[in-house]
């Protein structure tokens, strides 16, 4: 086993893991609140793998990850308050309230995003890294992802590239054993996944990915690969999420007893008793790193509540990157109030006046969330009328779903 | 001036932009040692070598992800993609990724790229290599859209493409790359994106025409006059988003008739979604239901005699602007 770092080190992993936990079971409160929307998919039981992989980056290197990435970003440093605020969709949040939970993004940090398609960062990854190469930059670029995302066409066809043009990229597998609902060994033929990289000529290493300190140890010698060899590598740090797939995931898939045997191994335990019995730590620093991240996850919740919706009339910023409207540009938004171009309204025959009316109640209707949004069909469906439906499975009376008081999404988060 | 083939004003386009601006980079399959699977890079890797001009695997959404990486870490890449039937398994990357980074991470990152794509039928390439899929690219916000009819146009578009902060999906026509016209060769001549050019002036019917179906446009609009005395005002949007509709608005309330020509397919097509917003927006003006003139509805079949009658022809168009005018001439 290796060393343990200096005291500082150590309580800094401990204290950025032990906040990533409880911001993330903070998510998942919230999201059954419906302070969060949409998808949410959670990291615990993940942080050993994602802080042991951030703690040995350096400032310039850029990371890139999937639709699990909150932790990414806050163990980047980006401030949780952002984060929160994205998941409750207000102009504060890390992407204005435009990204959601699957989409962080912190620019200046290089935390490059979380991406929704899955495989679908891993080609970006090897375009970041051509980038830096290409300028001669002494930046190495981190592309994690989930053990599903390895069958994708994406990953062969990535690493093929990287490998040929010998990018600066760590390609970092989180084989949490699970590709949504589907077992390991029932989507991949190969369930060692650091194997996947022979095909390519790259070495591919398995990592113990509950342990901080094995993690950094196999991130730093990737990270000097790749910088100092122009090697890229494949890692796969062997972890496992707690949580389903997404909040709204009722885990039929899997048994208690393997969650629980999991649990026997969480990565923020086992290093705060590994660090007390060194030595290292006391336990008034242990203790002191959880409430630390008690009192940052509920400031950045109270964060997100103050922090204001966006307004309707940002809806066509950062479309495109030029002035706010290419010359000639014609947006075709029938939802506008305004008459089209060219007409006005007193000229507006009835027919079209009709029509208008017509859709000024329907846009009412919407607002008081009478009719379902017909574009939300499987698991959201399903996740938003566990969400909105009376406790005695009445359907939402109307009012605003936010209101809604807290109740589990399914059995297995209620008891945690 | 020079005059040069549509492929020559391509590549001196991509040589003048890669000449000024180190960040400006190709890659593609086969455009550097083949040079260019319709020779359109021909000459790029002798002069810029194979840092600057890379051939790349036969991984269409990796090529253009690595240029969507490349692009968010300061580069300008101009990815080629060998038709735009091949564009379809970089579609994730495309509309997923290039369209939506800036707009879905709050205008933190860019993407200034170019994908290009030859499609089009008329060399028997059949169902998986001849088609036209402008109107699937319209669609996305988030992307500009591009397709030229003339070599000046190829070129100035192209320059100006590769200088725009946005992705852009520039559509070539393999029957074009072989014409010849006069271009600008002073290291300018950038065509702004959002202009329409009017190709023909006339008074009676107005024919709207995109890639090679803007030079079928003008032979129609030649056989109107000569044969029929019809004065056809023909124009070229050059790009489809942003699209100058005010161009072709002003047209159409001044004949009263529209005609629009593409090769693709007809259902949710660039002529329907023209026809829509003539429609929506000039109502008042039209004296005839507007005409579209489009490929037929099926994969393009390869034999020769069915692929021709798959796609639109001068008499085509011309049947369909005597039709707006009927009973007026």
């Amino acid at each position: 086993m290796a060393d343990l770092p200096d005291a500082g080190t150590c309580y800094e992993l401990l204290a950025r893991m032990a906040l990533i936990r409880r911001f993330e079971e903070e998510a998942g409160r919230q999201y059954q609140r419906a302070k969060a929307g949409g998808f949410l998919h959670l990291a615990i039981g993940e942080e050993a793998t994602i802080v042991g992989t951030t703690s040995v980056m350096q400032e310039q290197d850029f990371l890139i990850g999937s639709y699990r990435t909150h932790g990414h970003a806050i163990a980047r440093g980006t401030d949780p308050n952002r984060v929160m605020a994205e998941l409750f969709g207000r102009v504060d949040g890390t992407s204005g309230g435009r990204g959601g939970s699957m989409h962080i993004f912190d620019g200046e940090r290089r935390f490059m995003g979380g991406y929704g398609i899955v495989g679908g960062n891993l080609p970006i990854a090897a375009g970041l890294g051509l980038a830096s190469q290409y300028k001669g930059e002494d930046a190495v670029t981190i592309c994690m992802f989930g053990d599903g995302a390895s069958n994708t066409g994406n990953f062969g066809e990535t690493m093929n590239l990287a490998a040929l043009w010998t990018l600066p990229v760590v390609f970092l597998v989180e084989n949490n054993l699970y590709g949504m609902g589907t077992a390991i060994e029932r989507h991949s033929a190969q369930t060692d996944l650091s194997k996947k990289a022979e095909g390519y000529g790259i070495p591919g290493t398995r990592v113990d990915g509950m342990d901080v300190i094995a993690m950094r140890e196999a991130v730093t010698e990737a990270l000097r690969q790749a910088r100092e060899e122009a090697r890229p590598t494949l890692l796969e740090a062997f972890t496992y999420r707690y949580r389903g797939h997404s909040a709204a995931d009722p885990e039929v898939y899997r048994e208690r007893e393997e969650v629980e045997e999991w649990r026997q191994k969480d990565p923020i335990e086992s290093f705060a008793q590994r660090c007390i019995e060194a030595g290292v730590l006391g336990e008034r620093e242990v203790q002191q790193a959880r409430e630390a991240a008690e009192t940052a996850t509920l400031a950045a919740v109270e964060f997100a509540e103050n922090s204001p919706e966006p307004p309707l009339d940002t809806m066509y910023e950062s479309l495109y990157a030029t002035s706010p409207e290419p010359g000639g540009w014609y947006a075709v938004d029938e939802r506008s109030p305004e008459p089209h171009r060219g007409e006005r309204e007193a000229d507006m025959p009835d027919a079209a006046r009709e029509l208008a009316e017509a859709g000024a109640a329907y846009a009412e209707i919407e607002e008081e969330g009478e009719r379902p949004n017909p574009a939300v069909h499987g698991d959201a469906m399903d996740a938003r009328a566990n969400r909105i439906k009376d406790p005695d499975g009445e359907p939402a009376d109307g009012s605003d779903p936010q209101d809604q008081g807290e109740r589990p999404v399914n059995a297995e988060e209620a008891g945690s | 001036m020079a005059e040069l083939r549509m492929r020559e004003a391509l590549r001196d386009a991509m040589a003048e932009e890669m000449r000024r601006d180190e960040s400006v980079f190709v890659m593609g399959e086969d455009v550097g040692v083949f040079q260019g699977a319709f020779k359109v890079t021909e000459g790029l890797l002798d002069e810029f070598g194979e840092r600057r001009v890379r051939d790349t695997p036969i991984s269409e959404n990796t090529i253009v992800g690595a240029g969507v990486g490349a692009a968010m870490n300061g580069l300008r890449p101009i990815v080629e993609l060998m038709t735009v039937n091949f564009s379809l398994l970089a579609l994730d990357q495309i509309v997923n990724h290039a369209a939506a980074i800036p707009y879905m991470f709050n205008g933190q990152a860019k993407v200034p790229m170019v994908i290009r794509m030859p499609g089009g039928g008329g060399h028997q390439l059949g169902p998986t290599h001849s088609h036209s899929f402008e109107a699937l690219y319209l669609q996305v916000p988030g992307l500009l859209v591009a397709c030229p009819s003339t070599p000046a146009d190829a070129k100035g578009l192209l320059k100006a493409a590769i200088r725009d902060e946005n992705p852009v999906v520039f559509i070539e026509h393999e029957s074009l790359y072989g014409i010849k016209g006069e271009v600008p060769d002073d290291g300018n001549g950038l065509v702004q994106f959002g202009e329409a050019a009017v190709r023909r002036e006339g008074s009676d019917v107005t024919i709207v025409g995109i890639l090679k179906m803007a030079q079928i446009a003008e032979e129609a609009a030649d056989k109107l006059a000569s044969e029929h005395g019809v004065e056809a005002e023909v124009i070229d949007p050059r790009t489809l988003r942003p699209l100058d509709l005010d161009t072709i608005l002003e047209s159409v309330r001044k004949t009263n008739r529209a005609v629009i020509v593409e090769e693709g397919w007809p259902h949710g097509g660039v002529g329907a979604n023209l026809a829509t917003l003539i429609t929506e927006q000039a109502f008042d003006y039209l004296d005839a239901p507007v005409q579209r003139v489009t490929g037929a509805d099926v994969p393009m079949p390869y034999s020769k005699r069915l692929e021709q009658a798959a796609i639109p022809h001068e008499e085509h168009v011309v049947s369909a602007a005597l039709a707006t005018l009927e009973g007026a001439v």
